[in-house]
């Protein structure tokens, strides 16, 4: 088997042209990621210029109304640039800048993590190029606006669905065609070894705060981690470091869509199986021919056909549970949280939070919940102004 | 050993791909038979996948086509088995990894063996991750690009039918000047493995082009210029391409 496996999955299916570029950026990130300079740069930026640690919030109305478990919600919504993204990017950013790569290219679907890269790159001095499904242009206008003010040139990709799927697909291509001076910062927890593993472990600082702000909170573990899953890249930061610890529930939230038995979904685990795409092997929604199935979601963040091989794996072995969310039911979430906290987080976020309203009431009063707010909802008033009926102009 | 060393046992190896499919698959066949008339030595046949993140935007456009007209892996191995009637010059199979993996793969080798398919071309699995996809039935062709570097050896070592020696950085498509060193490539293979054959594919489109890579090769791959021949005739496109194939066999016999 080859390397960069969790169970079955995973893998390096990459065209040959990238496979040298694979394996420096494994080797430097070998180097560096016990490397105490570089470590202690990284910390600095989290805290200076992202602002971690991040909030761990008592949502006292909100558990109030539900009746059951505590519900605590990590504030990933208010790092810097308004989401998870930030933790992912500083630390390759900074990997490839160690790497004297001057140019960073990326993929993005609804936009956060474009402009978490475009951020970083203006913060590194770098040119940046963010690959956005032409769909995914229209739906977050906002974002593209925001990543060319921060300097970073956005393609409008019109293949396949023009989401998601096929910016990656972009800027693999984009990848082999320039690849001296050039990181693909990839977004989540997927493509080819060592990214899951980078990307994962960039972003397990969410669980490791957790970890010490609820045993600062309550003096104990959580029952429940809840975290929405497209790639899966916020949800293995929120699941990291409890997956050792098995009182303590992993539920990932994929986004059903219109629902898992309509084909206007994305939900991978409910709907997909078995393939190899984007360099990894892991589960994939697709048809009986191995074709990738075109996907939906109303957040463009959840709207990809696969999950990164890390899940798929704690899926197997039954560490983690997946369980599918309607666009119906994101959509009251992002709504009641609006309501109940003052706090209106993304509609990727709030995937999770649906199951959270869900699973809170059926628990104990002394049980504890907690919802990785994986990014703030400001980009998505228009969609759902729109899902509402409402004709809202930006 | 297959066939496919028979594909270079004439002179220098002129190799045309065709998107399955495109426009419809009786099109294919019949653009398939004349390409073997007009002096293609070996043919492969592209097995369209929806996200072929290798192909640039002349090939992508063929996948679309060719899945929006009905193109299935069953239906392929279909055009392909009544194609071996006729047609008698090594054939490989293009297509990405997870159609294969989808389909089986054992199942899909032994299917396209007992069509009488010669090879498969997998551009998204590398060197790391060939094993589960060798068969004996079926030569996997290795890929081999201008970043490989040091890899080559390996790689040539074990390399199957023949080396795809990827021209240029990026994707498949139409380019004016390739610039690598393909000499230093293909010698760095023979030095390596002093048997296997080296077919340059990627960029190549012109006669003269294919001529003057030929010298340093022992065949050229052409996809998007046919392809875009397909695109642009559609289901008249047949003597095009036989015009076309026997105009690139012929620069290579010079």
């Amino acid at each position: 088997m080859s390397k960069g496996r969790f169970g079955i999955h995973g893998g390096q299916y990459m065209p040959e042209t990238l496979m040298n570029a694979v394996i420096e950026l494994e080797a430097a990130y070998e180097t560096y990621k016990n490397n105490a300079e570089f470590n202690a740069e990284l910390d600095a930026l989290f805290q200076d210029y992202a602002g971690r640690p991040s909030r761990l919030y008592y949502a006292g109305r909100v558990t109030e109304d539900l009746g059951g478990a505590k519900v605590y919600l990590k504030r990933e919504d208010l790092n810097h640039t308004g989401a998870h993204k930030i933790n992912n990017v500083l630390g390759q950013a900074l990997l490839a800048k160690k790497m004297g790569k001057t140019r960073l290219i990326a993929e993005t679907g609804a936009g956060q993590h474009g402009v978490a890269t475009a951020t970083a790159a203006a913060l590194f001095g770098m040119e940046c190029v963010v690959f956005m499904g032409e769909e995914d242009t229209r739906r977050q206008a906002l974002n593209v606006y925001k990543m060319r003010l921060l300097g970073a040139e956005v393609v409008p990709v019109r293949t396949g669905t023009a989401t998601l799927k096929d910016a990656v697909s972009e800027a693999m291509r984009e990848w082999t065609s320039r690849v001296s001076d050039t990181h693909y910062c990839l977004g989540s927890v997927m493509g080819p070894h060592p990214f899951p593993t980078i990307v994962r472990d960039f972003q397990a600082v969410i669980s490791r705060e957790i970890k010490a702000q609820l045993m600062e909170k309550e003096g104990r573990l959580p029952d429940v981690v809840t975290a929405c899953v497209g790639g899966g890249s916020n949800a293995i930061g929120a699941f990291y470091h409890f997956i050792d610890c098995p009182s303590v529930r992993l539920i990932g939230c994929e986004a059903a869509g219109r629902g898992v038995h309509t084909p206007d979904t994305a939900a991978t685990i409910a709907t997909g199986r078995l393939g190899i795409f984007h360099g990894m092997k892991s589960y994939f929604c697709q048809d009986d021919y191995g074709q990738i199935a075109p996907v939906y979601s109303i957040s463009a963040g959840l709207d990809y056909p696969g999950i990164g091989p890390e899940h798929a794996h704690l899926y197997d072995t039954g560490r983690a549970e997946y369980v599918p969310v309607t666009d119906g039911e994101a959509v009251d979430a992002f709504e009641y949280l609006s309501r109940k906290e003052g706090i209106i987080p993304a509609l990727e976020s709030a995937h999770a939070l649906a199951h959270a309203l869900k699973l809170a009431p059926e628990m104990g009063r002394e049980q504890i919940i907690v919802v990785n707010l994986s990014g703030r909802g400001d980009k998505d008033c228009a969609a759902v102004a729109r899902y509402r009926g409402e004709a809202l102009s930006e | 050993m297959s066939r496919i060393y028979e594909a270079f046992a004439h002179g220098k190896a002129f190799i045309p791909f065709i998107t399955c499919g495109d426009p419809d698959l009786y099109t294919t066949a019949e653009a398939v038979r004349a390409m073997s008339e007009a002096g293609a030595d070996l043919i492969e046949l592209g097995i369209p996948f929806s996200d072929p993140t290798a192909e640039g935007p002349v090939i992508q456009a063929a996948n679309v086509r060719a899945l929006s007209g009905g193109a299935t892996t069953d239906k392929i191995f279909d055009m392909a088995r009544e194609l071996r009637q006729s047609v008698s010059v090594p054939m490989v199979f293009m297509t990405y990894a997870n159609v294969v993996f989808s389909y089986g793969t054992e199942r899909f080798a032994s299917r396209a063996a007992e069509i009488g398919m010669d090879g498969l071309i997998l551009p998204d699995v590398p060197f790391e991750e060939k094993a589960e996809f060798v068969s004996d039935k079926l030569d996997l062709i290795s890929l081999i690009a201008p970043t490989s570097g040091e890899r080559i050896a390996a790689i040539a070592r074990e390399a199957r039918g023949f080396v795809y020696c990827v021209s240029s950085l990026g994707v498949t498509g139409i380019r004016g000047a390739i610039t690598t060193d393909i000499a230093g490539m293909v010698s760095r293979v023979r030095a390596a493995n002093a048997a296997i054959p080296c077919a340059v594919g990627f960029g190549i489109s012109a006669p003269e082009q294919a001529a003057a890579i030929a010298q340093d090769a022992d065949g050229v791959i052409v996809g998007s210029a046919i392809v875009k021949r397909m695109e642009r005739y559609g289901r008249g496109a047949v003597p095009y391409v036989r015009e076309y194939v026997a105009e690139m066999k012929a620069a290579l016999r010079q």
